[in-house]
């Protein structure tokens, strides 16, 4: 049962380049993989009564934006490659969220790119990857 | 093109300005002082008791309140630490995270009700009822806090998903769908309606006039009265930003707002504390002060009930409990259990009046042992400035600003507010005309003075909660059925923290 990596996903080159070290070490020990998106969002922020009728559909765009932009090549690529994975979108604090998802789905490690290089990837990475490795339950790989 | 509204809008103004730069704020004033004693007047219909003059529509809150705490069993004080529990975020499902929290609906009306009231409207309940009034401004609060659990609880069980999928919701559709549902369907149409009109003329009252007003009094008492004549000025400028907002789109002015206005209320208190403090010798005689005019007071007509009802008239002004506000705000929150925003709901008129406002009073009331007549002939938030100045001598300036993003994140909301109404009515065609008005209002509300501003904001807010206390009596056990069916599934443990 331990034979299950989470992989995080963002759209830069970095979170790329762990997603193909995720692929070589899942087939090496014949592991799946998780491929987990944290859209940055926290219950304690502050908005306005118009935000706030909205925020349900602007949910659904960005899990939608999300799936179809983010996730879906990655998914491609771990298919192509003959890894059996599967995929989920999640919006919380990027660290945090991981960690949280990591325990859900009883992986044997977390493997993250260091940093990102966009500027949406700063809020996953940059600081995050550090956080995540400070308060992960289990091992994290950090693929520079 | 967004702009073109704006140009003409101006032009307008700086041609009614024009005859005369100074005469204009005089003008402005002589036409609508009457008209607001007049609709004063109607719908501050006052039976005098005991020789102080008791409107009849503060009589219809406080008799709804007081109803409301009771058949609903003290939920106020019962309910009060799962509201907690339900902000903290205890019982949210991870699996709704990026969906409106509770902390985020309730940081959303507090911010469209915290405003002037709490530090203007304040010194104009001490002015007048005297230092007790301040204790039945708390009570009020206490009561109100349950008029606001049942009205918030029927926004979110009542509001209807939108076909561009936002959400709306208020007592306009609790009116509509909750009554017709209990087969009074030509009653919920009416009143649907009637609440419609009433907050969308509230919204130019209470949430527009009323702030822009007492923003501009602040601004020109810092300037030593420079902007004397110049109210046509500020408004206009003030009308500018939120027409930039709320037409133009620029979202980042209200998102810094959002965030700036939290953070502005928590330094008030915190600076406040510390004038308190400051005056520390005089604080128990600033309390003794506010039991002793609760009862028996000296110099307010109509003795304690005098002092009781504008006691009780300002807490409502500022926590708008039964106004049905709120209700609007909290409609966002997407849950399969209505009555967790009622839980939450309550903490409003806690924050804003029994924490906000009591604070506000202790400021003036150690200053007014300290040094009686402190203020001079000046009240409203002018009076709460001199309070602060006695000991902070630049916090009138911190004041200043603090008063004007109050003023401009609760016209936000209000304009909001306004806007529901507005469509209910009209549609989504005619929102930009909606706005516009909304705009006009806020720099009339720099023109003219307190007295009258005040007159009019009051007896606006007031005409709309005749119809939505109506609502909450009939809907009232539908609410005392969720809550008894909700508490009963967290006793047994059918609903489960998520948070340990």
């Amino acid at each position: 049962m331990l034979n299950k990596f989470l992989v995080a996903v963002e759209g830069s080159a970095g979170s790329r380049r762990a997603v193909n070290h995720a692929i070589e070490h899942a087939k090496a020990s014949n592991a799946e993989l998780v491929l987990a998106h944290v859209i940055d969002w926290s219950p304690y922020s502050f908005h306005t009564p118009e935000e706030l009728s909205a925020r349900h559909k602007r949910r659904e765009e960005e899990l939608t934006r999300a799936k179809d932009i983010v996730l879906a090549p990655i998914m491609k690529l771990v298919e192509d490659a003959g890894v059996k994975s599967s995929a989920e979108v999640r919006h919380g604090k990027g660290a945090e969220t991981l960690a949280e998802m990591a325990k859900e789905h009883e992986v044997a490690q977390i493997i993250a790119g260091r940093s990102g290089e966009s500027g949406v990837s700063t809020m996953l990475f940059g600081t995050t990857s550090s956080k995540l490795v400070q308060i992960s339950s289990v091992p994290v790989l950090i693929v520079p | 093109m967004t702009y073109r509204p704006f140009i003409a809008f101006s032009i307008l103004f700086a041609a009614l300005a024009s005859p005369a730069f100074a005469g204009i704020d005089d003008t402005i004033n002589s036409i609508t002082a009457p008209i607001a004693s007049l609709i004063g007047q109607i719908v501050f219909f006052k039976i005098p008791v005991f020789g102080a003059q008791l409107p009849l529509v503060v009589l219809w809150l406080v008799v709804g309140a007081v109803f409301f705490t009771f058949y609903m069993g003290f939920v106020s004080l019962r309910g009060f630490k799962h509201a907690i529990e339900l902000v903290r975020g205890d019982y949210s499902n991870p699996n709704d995270a990026g969906e409106v929290s509770h902390f985020q609906a309730l940081a959303t009306a507090v911010s469209g009700t915290v405003g002037i009231g709490n530090i203007g409207g304040v010194a104009v309940a001490v002015t007048v009822g005297g230092p007790g009034a301040t204790f039945w401004m708390i009570l009020a609060g206490f009561l109100g806090m349950s008029t606001k659990f049942v009205e918030c609880t029927l926004g979110v069980k009542y509001r209807q998903e939108n076909p561009d999928g936002s959400v709306s919701g208020g007592p306009m559709y609790f009116m509509r769908d909750g009554l017709a549902a209990q087969g009074r369907a030509g009653l919920s149409k009416f009143m649907g309606t009637f609440y419609a009109v009433g907050i969308f003329i509230g919204a130019l009252g209470i949430g527009n006039m009323f702030q822009s007003n007492q923003a501009y009094v602040q601004l020109n008492t810092v300037a030593g009265g420079a902007l004397d004549g110049l109210g046509w000025l500020v408004g206009l400028i003030l009308a500018g930003v939120v027409f930039s907002v709320i037409i133009g789109g620029i979202k980042s002015i209200a998102a810094v707002t959002e965030k700036v206005v939290p953070f502005m209320a928590v330094l008030y208190c915190v600076f406040a504390i510390i004038v308190i403090l400051m005056n520390g010798a005089f604080i128990p005689a600033a309390i003794g002060n506010i039991f002793s005019g609760a009862l028996t007071p000296e110099g307010v007509a109509g003795g304690a009930l005098g002092a009781l009802i504008i006691g009780f008239q300002r807490a409502v002004f500022s926590n708008e409990a039964g106004i049905g506000s709120a209700s609007i705000a909290h409609s966002a929150v997407r849950t399969n259990e209505p009555v967790t925003e009622g839980y939450v709901s309550l903490l409003e008129p806690f924050i804003d009046t029994i924490v906000i406002c009591t604070i506000t009073a202790l400021v003036i009331g150690t200053t007014q042992v300290a040094a009686p007549g402190f203020a001079g002939d000046a009240t409203g938030v002018a009076m709460t400035s001199a309070a602060f100045e006695r000991q902070i001598s630049w916090f009138p300036y911190v004041l200043a600003i603090a008063a004007l993003l109050f003023a401009f994140s609760t016209m936000i909301s209000w304009s909001y507010y306004g806007l529901k109404g507005w469509t209910y009515l009209f549609g989504e065609s005619t929102q930009t005309l909606y706005k516009l008005i909304f705009c006009a209002f806020v720099a009339l509300g720099c023109m003219v003075q307190l007295g009258p501003i005040l007159d009019i904001s009051d007896a606006l807010v007031f005409l709309i909660c005749v119809p939505n206390i109506l609502a909450l009596y009939f809907l009232a056990p539908v609410v005392k059925r969720e809550m008894n069916s909700y508490m009963e599934r967290i006793k047994s443990g059918e609903i489960k923290k998520y948070k340990a």
